[in-house]
């Protein structure tokens, strides 16, 4: 599993590379294409700045110099806490902490495994793009700066996992300081004055970024990286060694001694489950929605450039640059919030294999009942995130311009990406119904989907081919001309592999294996 | 009155490995059913199969006159079930879980949930993550035998028990007894397994080794004498009924049918009798009895304290 995630890092990144050497082979149409970014606020504030208009690297790899920073953090994230604090619920910690190794054993192995991984993946990274024809010095300068960000994040869920009383918990701390860390850079990134600039200083992602690879090739700046993530593997060893076995320093409050009133349906007890995790996800959701709003109106003060223009639409817009920005950025959080459909619909397999179905389906609950307590969480969460990402993004806009109609187009826009995401909660249903062990093979396809969208264009892959990704059916609003048909064809895909996956769970075997 | 639970012939393979081979036995109902067997004779995957979880590959189960896995909906609120390994949702808390399953079953009785919380010793506000495994299982016990049903499948459900407990234990079975419920119940323990159930079910490698009522399996299997003599033991060798004898010193022990416990006795008299105790074998003689290989079987008189 993760060799496939590494490898999926360095195509990314090699792919990106050698698509955009071909893209832009003049050193003009580079820096037109540098100060295109630049420019625009918005681009920044989500991407990042580019150093160098002159390096080819810096502007071939502006968005995975950042965004593709905040991946190898979730990855390194889920490592640690698997390795921590998702062993210790699992009570096999307990089972090593009887064997004669010290305290901090499985944290220093956890942190150790994430270093080892990151300086691998920084290694094959620089190796990809140097392959591709970039200078060496910047593709190894590249591979650090995302192992840096690894590693700092990798502390940071070292940290997370003594907090946290579980891991579910602590993946989320670890998520949402990402999240800030990213929201931080952006900030001072695109921000005009020299003070608020300075943010990007405390974000790892901005450090990432302010390494510079082929912009200049700071160095100095991994030393930062690598102090932080010390003082922070150090404070994480610190509270290990003081606590005890399970407990996490956030103290464990008492509950009701009674059920509450409505707690007495499977989709109530669905509710509990998600419910807070769903509540930090409409946060985010909300947050990043006005966000966008607030940045599509600086999209707008873009040039009249043609050339730029060109670059605009190939960078992932098409006409109307506000629109095309809104477009892109939209469908990315219908991505994003089909990510957090396939997480909900995975739990029924967590749920299966940690023997909390078995109770559950000894009463008088169907399996079928017990499934779409679930699946209607999915749809309906997946429908908030997107409603609220569209209403914020909407609300700004609409008051910016001072045009409600504004928000009448924006809306719709991003409730136009459910379908897309509701395949993807029904093909993990399918899968967990006829294939339940291979149920990881939902992120698998979204990864999949994904890395088909970005980078399909640039590889002038098949119509065919780049039209198995349920995303690309997604209409591009606002702007675009929007007809019902691909929407009920996605929607009665969804239908379809959900009932496969019913038929399969009424039918197969429940338990452990 | 017509059994709780038919088995007839009942076949499960995991892949390559054998769990049920052609089980067959009967549960009727208002029984305290002990159901037995080393550890992968296929006890769990009986339970799965009467709970609709499991599919079998061949054979029949009728579970309170329905079918387990068509009917499973229906069945299910006429039944109450403690899996061997106790799973809870973390962040509810033990008296949520509780009255969570006693509302999907279909309904708890309000006064014995409150009077089991105290006998259990259980505090229904801490959250399910903090409970130990012993306190898990409270958890689901109390919700089992709030509950207002008719059969009670049980699943190991004192092995993380403290002695007090499982001493509550048996007062509840014993009071389910008197409701008229039927309760099938797998267990390890052999001694609680002979105080609470009235009929046992011993399993081995997926097919049942003996079946039937408690009482006539120990009638069958005659009595264990122990005796002291004042004078040197005759022989006994030549006597018929007789098993498991050994000799020393001027104590005597063997098993004896019930038939040639007279003949024994008058040889023993003969040398004249200073003590004698004479019981009915231990469920543990019996059952290791089955298991035969292990010289425990012939040694089995662990229990002799008893």
């Amino acid at each position: 599993m993760l060799a496939a995630w590494m490898a999926v890092f360095v195509f990314v990144a090699a792919y990106s590379a050698k698509a955009t050497v071909d893209l832009y082979p003049t050193l003009a149409s580079r820096i037109a294409a540098a100060d295109a970014i630049n420019g625009s606020q918005a681009l920044v504030a989500v991407y990042g700045r580019v150093y160098d208009p002159t390096s080819l690297g810096s502007v071939a790899l502006i968005k995975l110099g950042g965004l593709g920073a905040v991946f190898v953090a979730m990855l390194n994230v889920v490592l640690v806490v698997r390795h921590t604090r998702a062993d210790e619920e699992s009570g096999r910690a307990e089972l090593t902490g009887g064997a004669p190794c010290g305290r901090l054993a499985p944290l220093a192995a956890a942190f150790a495994a994430a270093v080892l991984v990151d300086l691998v993946l920084a290694l094959l990274t620089a190796a990809g793009l140097a392959a591709t024809g970039l200078p060496p010095a910047g593709s190894v300068a590249f591979g650090l700066a995302w192992a840096g960000v690894g590693i700092a994040f990798a502390a940071v869920a070292a940290l997370a996992a003594q907090l946290a009383t579980s891991a579910r918990a602590a993946t989320a701390l670890a998520a949402a300081a990402l999240a800030v860390v990213y929201v931080l850079r952006a900030v001072g990134d695109a921000a005009g004055s020299a003070r608020l600039s300075r943010l990007t200083w405390l974000s790892p992602v901005g450090w990432a970024q302010q390494f510079r690879p082929y912009a200049g090739d700071r160095w100095w700046v991994l030393a930062v990286s690598l102090g932080f993530a010390a003082l922070i593997a150090a404070a994480a060893a610190a509270l290990a060694v003081r606590r005890d076995l399970g407990a996490g320093l956030l103290s464990e409050r008492p509950g009701p001694a009674r059920g509450g009133h409505g707690l007495r349906t499977p989709l109530a007890l669905a509710w509990r489950l998600h419910r807070g995790a769903l509540l930090g996800w409409a946060a985010g959701f909300a947050a990043v929605g006005m966000l966008l709003g607030g940045l599509a109106g600086n999209v707008g003060s873009l040039f009249n450039n043609p050339s730029v223009r060109e670059l605009i639409t190939r960078l992932g817009g098409e006409k109307g640059l506000v629109d095309a920005f809104l477009a892109t950025e939209l469908a990315f959080a219908g991505i994003v919030a089909s990510a957090y459909g396939i997480q909900v619909v995975t739990r029924l397999r967590a749920e299966e294999t940690g023997l909390r179905a078995e109770p559950l389906l000894a009463t008088a609950v169907g399996r079928v009942r017990w499934a779409l307590s679930h699946i209607v969480i999915a749809l309906a969460g997946t429908t908030l995130l997107m409603a609220l990402a569209g209403g914020g993004a909407g609300l700004v806009r609409g008051l910016q311009t001072g045009d409600a109609g504004e928000a009448g187009r924006v809306f719709p826009a991003a409730l136009v990406q459910l379908p897309a995401a509701w395949v993807m909660a029904a093909i993990v249903l399918a899968v967990f119904g006829l294939a339940p062990r291979f149920v990881a093979a939902g992120w698998a396809a979204l990864a999949a989907f994904v890395v088909l969208g970005e980078l399909g264009p640039l590889m002038k892959l098949d119509r065919r081919v780049m039209d198995l990704s349920p995303f690309a059916h997604v209409p591009r609003l606002p702007g675009a001309p929007v007809s019902a048909a691909p929407l009920l064809a996605l929607t009665a895909v969804a239908v379809l592999l959900g009932a496969a996956g019913l038929a399969g769970l009424r039918r197969r075997d429940i338990g452990g294996a | 009155m017509a059994a709780a639970i038919t088995i007839d012939s009942l076949t499960k393979s995991f892949g390559s490995v054998c769990a049920l081979d052609g089980l067959t036995f009967t549960v009727g109902s208002g029984e305290v059913h002990g159901f037995l067997g080393p550890n992968g004779a296929g006890k769990t995957t009986t339970l799965r199969i009467l709970l609709g979880l499991v599919r079998a590959d061949g054979g029949r189960a009728l579970l309170l006159g329905g079918d387990p896995r068509r009917d499973a909906v229906a069945l299910h609120r006429r039944l109450a079930y403690v899996p061997g390994d106790v799973a809870l949702w973390p962040n509810l808390s033990g008296g949520e879980t509780i009255d969570l399953l006693g509302r999907l079953r279909g309904g708890l009785d309000e006064a014995r949930r409150a009077a089991l919380l105290e006998r259990f010793d259980l505090d229904p506000t801490r959250k399910c993550r903090a409970y130990s495994k012993g306190n898990r299982q409270k958890v689901a016990l109390v919700a089992a035998l709030a509950a207002d049903v008719e059969l009670l499948l049980l699943d190991e459900p004192t092995s993380g028990l403290d002695p007090l407990m499982e001493a509550v234990f048996r007062e509840c079975i014993a009071e389910e007894r008197e409701r008229g419920r039927t309760v099938l119940l797998s267990s390890h323990i052999l001694a609680e397994v002979e105080a609470v159930c009235d009929h046992v079910t011993i399993i081995r490698s997926g097919r049942v080794v003996e079946s039937g009522a408690l009482a006539d399996m120990r009638h069958l299997a005659g009595v264990t004498v122990t005796a002291e003599l004042a004078g040197e033991p005759p022989g006994l060798a030549d006597l018929a009924g007789l098993s498991d004898l050994r000799v020393v010193g001027r104590t005597v022990r063997c098993r004896a049918d019930a038939a040639h416990l007279g003949a024994l006795l008058d040889r023993l008299g003969t040398a004249g009798i200073t003590d004698l105790v004479s019981r009915p074998p231990t469920l543990e003689e019996l059952f290791l009895g089955y298991y035969g290989d292990t010289a425990a079987a012939g040694e089995g008189i662990r229990g002799e304290s008893g």
